[in-house]
């Protein structure tokens, strides 16, 4: 399928790369982005992008993309030199992109959005039914199962990104650029649009995957460049290499890529309970049917199952931001249903939301403020209704420290930190206060290799102090290493209880409802 | 019997005429909301194309050079709202604010610079009343819809116009995505500030027909502040009919009607304020969720800044 020699490097004889980016250099003020990147894309390959948050991926593909400038540096298409002025300019010259934020308009169809700013016409009017019929080309020659006329709306995060390809493709793109495609993904969608993407170089497209998830790229490109600190550190055949070796290129050090979980005796008391629990979801609609389940002192608890499964619901009633329909909650044995969250976080529990951005942190609060966020209105930081900001200060210094968050300054705003860091000053906050029941709701989504280190270690250490953990997470690997016992979770309902030792096969059939039926009845 | 209709007739005729101006800045309204720029301005647009139709029309003579001048000025104020929101990021209800009290204040200054004294301008050349042959004659609905001025034709045509340009054109597709997401327009490689000015510019041109039917259509002559809040209940109605330009009219005949019923009856019998505020309430109910929520285009009073 392609007209190169394997492993011929830069340098291919014959025709051209396809791209290739010579001495990019990018500065932010004092910072550089991007120092001397230079990479290669080959017709008809998948090039791996590699690397942590931060380190670059992402200014490089915007510059491809025509959203930044270059300082310095060269790119070219099919030999040829090219100044990218913007997105409009990149998709003329057939490249396109799907972003790690969806960049979809939620209330108009799927077939509108596809065609947005190249829109087929009739006369002076929009050719609707055009649209429909260029999106159900494309939808069925490369597999990306998706209707035409249904709003974005109503659509779920895996079939968007669908909608997302279709976009690009709809463009006539030689060049794909996929931005941490998988991180929405469940292990299902992720082997779906792995095959997709296997068919579209099959047709002569080239993709560029961004990701920091080492394995799945060992899987699916041919080639993996590793960015770290904004420097290109190795290109490597992904046919040559490893995990371990691509973790330690990507960090720059050695990564434990397996947690040490060490036996703990026997858990304790029931530390956190839910009984018959029902949930509405911010819709109406019922998203928990009935649960029930104990974590105990001294035990992590997993919760798998497919995003949108009533997880999230779930998460919310226990943590008390969200009101119960049904049901009741229990906190060390106490009935804490009808408790707010304060009273809830006063009783010991300790709660990481999912979407840290919005749930957890105030962006444009500094972090000593974020830090007393939940206890201002508690002695040391306040008194007599006076808060305490040198209090404050001091603590969140100390509590920054602790939790490797980076930089540690308490004066940060919380908004300019990466993803992980974000997430472990998140982690700081809910620890810090020695709390005897954790819920943690995919606590290292979007983050990066290290810091999804410290965030486990984190975990294994408070489940070693005696604490009732409740880890609710969408990457089965996490669940699976981490917890003693493993619910899934699937439509509202629990439909059945694994050990850690599950296979893929196991879960991955609770997870699409498949024993539901053995349950209910 | 014959009450009723002596009575219903009148009605009619002045329910149309209080929901043109209303319609025509409540489709500029859309425009410019859709495209995601809020547009609390309309009022002031709409007083300073008054002005500037009568003042055009009083230079010239024409009603029709008139109504140019009233587009003109709409259009120009409308772009500074738009150079404001768009180009420098200002917070648009401020803007539109702004936009308000200098309407006021500067028609009333320009007044007495112009025309010697302030109050009432001078009586102009306006647009009469064109009834329509055949159509005007048919009983009660004849009079009302087809005995006005075109301005109010040019609205009747406007409507189903506008519906066509929002949702059937590619213009009207860019639009919608602009008001709802425009970094994904972006990305798409469609100029968002550039959708944004047109949007604002067209609720400037609309608003100004508005304007221009108040002093040259129901009126041949300017006062102070004629607008009198028509612009807030243009911005009710297209809220109460939900950002769509069918919607939008039929809110805007609506509130029309009950200011005409107002004018007609014993003015003991309801108070005038009483009807004057149901464009406010029914806008309040639509907003809380009666009957379907109104949901505003998402993006719609955000500036958008390119990373």
């Amino acid at each position: 399928m392609s007209d190169r020699v394997a492993g011929d490097g830069a340098s291919s004889k014959g025709a051209p790369p396809v791209l290739e980016m010579r001495g990019v250099t990018k500065r932010f003020g004092a910072v550089t982005a991007n120092d001397g990147v230079s990479l290669t894309l080959g017709r008809g390959e998948i090039l791996g992008l590699l690397g942590e948050n931060g380190a670059g991926k992402s200014t490089l593909m915007k510059i491809l993309y025509g959203l930044y400038t270059p300082d310095e540096g060269e790119v070219f298409l099919d030999g040829e030199r090219v100044e990218i002025r913007d997105p409009k300019d990149a998709v003329s010259r057939g490249i396109g992109m799907v972003h790690q934020h969806f960049t979809l308009i939620p209330p108009l169809t799927v077939a509108e959005n596809i065609v947005l700013g190249a829109e087929p016409r009739k006369g002076l009017s929009l050719n609707l039914e055009e649209a429909v019929r260029a999106t159900e080309e494309l939808s069925e020659r490369y597999g990306l199962k998706v209707d035409p006329r249904s709003r974005v709306a109503d659509l779920s995060v895996g079939v968007r990104q669908r909608v997302e390809i279709l976009k690009a493709l709809y463009r006539n793109v030689r060049i794909l650029v996929l931005d941490e495609p998988t991180a929405v993904l469940t292990p299902q969608e992720t082997e779906d649009l792995f095959a997709v993407l296997k068919e579209l170089v099959a047709d002569g497209l080239s993709i560029i995957l961004i990701t920091h998830k080492l394995g799945e790229l060992l899987g699916v490109s041919d080639e993996i460049t590793i960015i770290r600190d904004g420097r290109v550190v190795d290109t490597v055949d992904a046919a040559d290499t490893d995990e371990g070796e691509l973790a330690r290129l990507m960090v720059g050090r050695e990564v434990l890529l397996r947690v040490e979980k060490e036996e703990v005796e026997t858990p304790g008391g029931v530390r956190l309970a839910a009984e018959n629990l029902t949930v509405r979801s911010s819709t109406g609609a019922l998203a928990v049917k009935g649960v029930d389940l104990e974590v105990r002192g001294g035990e992590i608890l997993g919760m798998a199952g497919v995003d949108g499964n009533g997880q999230t619901e779930l998460a919310e009633a226990l943590a008390g931001t969200r009101p119960v329909e049904g049901g009741r909650v229990f906190l060390d044995g106490a009935d804490a249903t009808n408790l707010g969250a304060d009273a809830r976080q006063e009783r010991g529990l300790a709660y990481v939301p999912e979407d840290r951005g919005t749930k957890g942190l105030v962006q444009d609060f500094a972090l000593y403020e974020n830090n007393a966020l939940k206890t201002y209105d508690e002695p040391p930081f306040s008194k007599w209704g006076w808060i305490f900001p040198k209090v404050m200060r001091r603590r969140a210094a100390e509590a920054l420290r602790a939790y490797d968050v980076r930089p540690a300054d308490p004066e940060a705003r919380a908004g300019s930190l990466s993803g992980g860091n974000q997430q472990k000053a998140v982690l700081a906050r809910e620890l810090s206060g020695d709390p005897g029941v954790i819920i943690a709701a995919q606590p290292t989504r979007g983050v990066d290799v290290g810091a999804i280190e410290f965030i486990h270690g984190q975990l294994l250490k408070q489940r070693a102090e005696g604490k009732a953990i409740l880890l609710i997470s969408l990457e089965l690997e996490e669940v699976r290493s981490l917890s003693d016992r493993i619910l899934v979770m699937y439509a509202g309902r629990i439909v059945g209880e694994v050990g850690p030792e599950a296979t893929d096969e196991q879960l991955g059939l609770l997870m699409a409802g498949r024993g539901v039926e053995e349950k209910s009845a | 019997m014959e009450d009723f209709f002596g009575l219903l007739g009148p009605i009619l005729q002045s329910t149309v005429r209080n929901a043109t101006p209303l319609v025509f800045a409540a489709l500029g309204g859309l425009f410019s909301e859709r495209s995601g720029v809020v547009n609390i301005g309309l009022e002031g647009l709409m007083l300073i194309s008054a002005f500037a139709g009568v003042v055009g029309a009083n230079l010239s003579g024409s009603a029709f050079i008139g109504l140019g001048t009233a587009v003109a000025a709409g259009l120009l104020f409308a772009l500074i709202h738009a150079l404001m929101t768009v180009t420098f990021e200002a917070d648009q209800i401020i803007s539109g604010t702004a936009i308000n009290l200098l309407a006021l204040g500067g028609t009333g200054f320009l007044m007495v610079a112009i025309f010697g004294s302030g109050g009432t301008s001078p009586r102009i050349e306006g647009f009469e009343s064109v009834a329509i042959p055949v159509l005007s004659s048919i009983p009660l609905l004849g009079p009302a819809l087809f005995d006005q001025s075109i301005l109010v034709y040019l609205m009747y045509v406007l409507v189903p116009v506008v519906f066509f340009v929002v949702f059937h054109t590619p213009f009207g597709l860019r639009l919608r995505g602009t008001g709802e997401a425009p970094e994904a327009v972006d990305t798409a490689g469609v100029n968002v500030a550039r959708m944004r000015y047109y949007g604002v510019g067209l609720s400037g041109v609309l608003a100004a027909f508005g304007g221009a039917y108040l002093s040259m259509g129901l009126l041949s002559a300017f006062t102070e502040n004629m607008t009198a809040g028509r612009g807030f209940i243009a911005l009710a109605a297209l809220i109460f009919g939900r950002w769509n330009p069918i919607g939008a009219a039929g809110a805007a005949l609506l509130f029309g009607f009950a200011q005409a019923v107002t004018y007609s009856v014993n003015e003991q019998a309801i108070p005038i304020e009483f009807i004057e505020m149901i464009p406010y309430v029914l806008t309040i109910i639509a907003l809380a969720g009666l009957g379907g929520r109104a949901i505003a285009p998402a993006a719609i009073g955000k500036p958008y800044r390119k990373e």
